[in-house]
């Protein structure tokens, strides 16, 4: 059970949450485990199967704070919340830009741009610290990306940025093994793969990425944009294709930085992961709950906004993202500008 | 002119004369951010507490009244108005609306103004002149009488006619950044740096896709 920037998160199979007062309890057999002021809460999520009183579920409804559900392996299953915030028109802002072509490649570049510049970052940080052998593969795969961004720049519809994504990806994930330190070169990585992830590191990314994109929702979700309904990515029944999008620009800078930073201090190791029959990789229950943890003390860290210019922490980054995305949508913006990390 | 379906909430003037953008991200983005002040606001006006003036003879108090003004197309509700006996009224009562303000005279006028539209309010639902009211400051526990005047009348009616221009425009005004931005609960959605139009999206693209240097 762990709180953290107003989220709650339920780790314990069969834990029964009910309303005291003001307060949320979490109990497991009869044994009380937590107590949490509901009015601390943004959200409750559910790791493991657990309960929820209605008169509980009522409350988080009306003060706004969203309850999600997930499956073991961190699959999203359902999301609890009352009538959407915000305005039907920004709403139907939102759906007209959609639909009309040059303004989905502008905000689809964008997006795009802050992955690739991030993810360039992100390798920048790590070349910096490799050991001398090592910083030619990863300053060529800078040089990559930097080629790509250019080529984004003059892309002229939306198959050449998802093109271009997707060779980006390809050329970033490459360098992966050479992130790896010390004992962690335990740990293999072949490429990013899922459904099911075939290997700890890559368990590790979906499992955050997972959290991540419901932030994402939830903070688009909490200014009144509809999550579903996105840019670079189709809209796709059951998809939070806005969702993706926004977490595009965060994917390298939060997820896989925290899963580098744990792997290579040691904090997980590959002991901590089992194999299914069939080849899939999970995350042990220890495993699942150190890398929550980390992932909520994250949120805490601060960091510079550059075009706000202002400090914020990892934690409201999604949520200011979704702000500006919606002054874009309305019209108080001349483009999206993606969080980038110096 | 605006559809007749659009209703200003009593609230909104207070939020108008304190700033246009705030009024509109409100009540047109439907924006809300609970901090500290505002949860504390809503807390005294839960348990809206005015000693000595409930045992008055002869006084009647009515809380959470809920009000409305149909030429106006107002509406809202009342902390408090009192009935005070009145022999020159038709109906014998005179209401008189007290609203309660936890802050230390943040804006003098916005107060004033959204009493005043209590009483524009009353004056049609009772159909008696209501000349007076009153502000309640809760930090200080005074009691301030408010005249409703021609001058603060017509100041209400623009400040109505000006929040129903913009529902029904569906407008948020860009305010540049001011001190009293820090003074707003909403500035964290607000980003009035942003609206204003200092900072262009289109230059910070341009500097994330820069070749880097080793």
């Amino acid at each position: 059970m762990t709180t953290a920037l107003n989220t709650l998160f339920i780790t314990l199979e069969g834990a029964r949450l009910n309303k005291e007062g003001e307060r949320v309890v979490v109990t497991l057999h009869d044994e009380k485990k937590a107590e949490v002021p509901l009015r601390h809460l943004r959200s409750v999520v559910c790791l493991a199967r657990a309960w929820m009183t209605p008169e509980l579920l009522e409350s988080c409804v009306e003060a706004g704070i969203h309850v999600s559900f997930f499956g073991m392996t961190g699959r999203f299953l359902a999301r609890v919340e009352g009538l959407p915030g915000g305005n039907v028109l920004l709403r139907r802002a939102q759906f007209r830009a959609a639909d009309d072509g040059a303004r989905t490649l502008e905000i689809a570049r964008a997006v795009v741009v802050g992955k690739l510049g991030n993810a360039r970052q992100f390798l920048m940080h790590a070349r910096r610290d490799a050991v001398e052998e090592r910083k030619p593969v990863l300053e060529e795969a800078v040089r990559r990306l930097s080629g790509h961004l250019r080529a984004l720049e003059r892309a002229e519809d939306l198959e050449q940025v998802r093109g271009l994504e997707g060779i980006a990806a390809r050329d970033y994930f490459e360098v992966f093994p050479s992130l790896l330190k010390g004992e962690a070169r335990r740990f293999t990585f072949d490429g990013r793969n899922r459904r099911p992830p075939r290997d700890p590191l890559n368990a590790l990314l979906s499992f955050g990425y997972a959290l991540l994109a419901q932030d994402c929702a939830g903070a688009l979700a909490g200014v009144g944009l509809d999550p579903a309904v996105g840019f670079l990515h189709e809209d796709r029944p059951g998809r939070l294709s806005l969702a993706l999008d926004l977490m595009e620009e965060l994917r390298a800078p939060v997820v896989d930085r925290l899963v580098f930073s744990l792997v290579n201090r040691g904090q997980l190791k590959p002991e901590d992961f089992k194999t299914e029959a069939a080849g899939g990789v999970l995350l042990r229950d220890e495993a699942r709950k150190a890398f929550l943890v980390a992932y909520q003390s994250a949120k805490q860290v601060e960091v510079q906004h550059v075009f706000l210019g202002q400090q914020t922490s990892w934690g409201l980054v999604p949520h200011l993202q979704a702000l500006l995305l919606a002054r874009v949508l309305r019209g108080e913006l001349d483009g999206y500008p993606p969080f980038a990390v110096r | 002119m605006e559809s007749r379906e659009t209703w200003v909430a009593l609230s909104a003037l207070q939020h108008l004369l304190f700033c246009e953008r705030q009024a509109a991200l409100i009540h047109v983005e439907r924006l809300w951010v609970e901090d500290v002040n505002t949860a504390k606001g809503r807390l005294l006006h839960e348990r809206v507490d005015l000693p000595g003036h409930d045992a008055r003879p002869g006084r009647r108090v009515e809380r959470a009244v809920r009000l409305g003004c149909q030429r106006l197309r107002l509406t809202g509700r009342a902390d408090l108005v009192e009935y005070h006996p009145d022999s020159t009224s038709p109906t014998g009562w005179r209401p008189f609306p007290v609203e309660v303000k936890r802050a230390r005279r943040k804006s003098e006028e916005a107060d004033r103004v959204q009493l005043c539209a209590q009483a524009l309010c009353l004056e049609e639902m009772h159909g008696v002149d209501v000349p007076e009211g009153a502000l309640f400051h809760g930090a200080e526990h005074r009691r301030q009488a408010v005249r409703f005047d021609a001058r603060l009348r017509t100041l209400t009616e623009d400040a109505v006619a000006r929040m129903h221009e913009l529902l029904a425009r569906c407008q948020v005004p860009a305010v540049p950044r001011a001190p009293k931005c820090e003074k707003c609960s909403l500035e964290s959605r607000c980003l009035p740096q942003v609206t204003a139009g200092q900072r262009r999206a289109s230059d910070h693209l341009r500097r994330m896709v820069e070749p880097v240097e080793f």
